[in-house]
């Protein structure tokens, strides 16, 4: 799953990915609209992410009503949090290599 | 845009961005604070003007207490609840420009966050001050409103802009200390819903805002 060079995480070379992972690292829980409003995403493309993501654990998926509709909503897991934070220093690391 | 070829600098500024704008409201404009704090003194005008406040023994706020002045009193909510409008509607406004420079939706989620948080200490507050007036404690409904629109303020930061909560502190000392000014609330109300709003409101465009060369 991860580079040995680098460290980096392969699941967040996805813009999108990472970009799901940055939001739900600082937002609780948040639904499947608002993320697809802050990623400007459509729909099809974030709902393939997010099942890459709940396969690898990464994400929890809570499905839920508003009155008749449904309300999806995400969080992240525990796992989720370290594979992100590494990846982060992975980057950071990158970063102070080149300099 | 599906996969990343770009420095990992880049990355990191994409995430760090993604972050903020995902949990923080950063459309609230410099403008919107200059507006409310204009509309708060034309209110402060208007109700000295009303009152006859301008020399300090012919004011009228201090009779309301006797329970004389019905009809001033009926003015005076009629100002207060108009000022309250038109600030929130003119701050709006300019927020609402800002936001389809920023591209975060006025009325998505950090949005809402912001304004339930702000609601809550306004809404408490505006109950509490609306017993004051009936017990007709009045003096202390200026130093109220201060008081309570600086805790909504301190609240909010979390949600937006980080500033806002020195903003939030000078209402809530301005507020604390009126408590032990009494006879001069309009005074402290000018000040901290017009001058702080205006003056908080101008450093919040020049810091995020001006664009470079504008002044």
């Amino acid at each position: 799953m991860k580079n040995p060079i680098t460290g980096l995480n392969k699941i967040f070379e996805s813009r999108i990915r990472l970009g799901v992972m940055s939001i739900l690292m600082v937002n609780e829980e948040i639904s499947f609209n608002d993320l697809k409003q802050m990623l400007e995403v459509t729909d099809g493309n974030l709902a393939t992410h997010l099942v890459n993501l709940e396969e690898n654990g990464f994400i929890k998926v809570h499905k839920g009503f508003i009155g008749r509709k449904t309300n999806t909503t995400y969080s992240i897991t525990k796992p989720g949090e370290k594979a992100f934070t590494d990846h982060i220093t992975a980057l950071e690391t990158m970063i102070r290599g080149v300099k | 845009m599906e996969d990343y070829n770009q420095p990992p600098a880049d990355t990191l500024k994409d995430i760090k961005q993604l972050m903020e704008r995902s949990s923080r409201f950063i459309s609230l404009s410099g403008w919107s604070g200059i507006a409310a704090g204009v509309c708060a003194l034309i209110a402060a005008f208007l109700v000295a003007q009303k009152a006859g406040c301008w020399r300090i023994n012919e004011c009228l706020l201090g009779r309301l207490t006797a329970g004389e002045e019905v009809l001033l009193q009926r003015d005076l909510y009629l100002i207060a609840i108009l000022t309250f409008i038109a600030a929130f509607f003119s701050a709006l406004f300019f927020t609402w420009l800002r936001s389809k420079k920023t591209k975060v939706p006025v009325w998505g989620i950090v949005a809402r966050r912001l304004m339930w948080n702000v609601a809550i200490p306004l809404a408490a507050g505006a109950v509490f001050l609306y017993r004051l007036a009936e017990l007709q404690q009045y003096e202390l409904v200026a130093p109220g409103c201060l008081v309570f629109y600086g805790l909504a303020l301190v609240n909010a930061s979390r949600f937006t802009l980080i500033e806002i909560r020195y903003l939030g502190y000078a209402e809530i000392l301005l507020g604390l200390i009126n408590c032990w000014c009494i006879g001069y609330g309009l005074h402290f109300w000018a000040i901290g819903f017009g001058v702080l709003h205006i003056v908080y409101g101008a450093i919040m465009w020049w810091k995020y805002e001006r664009k470079p060369g504008q002044l």
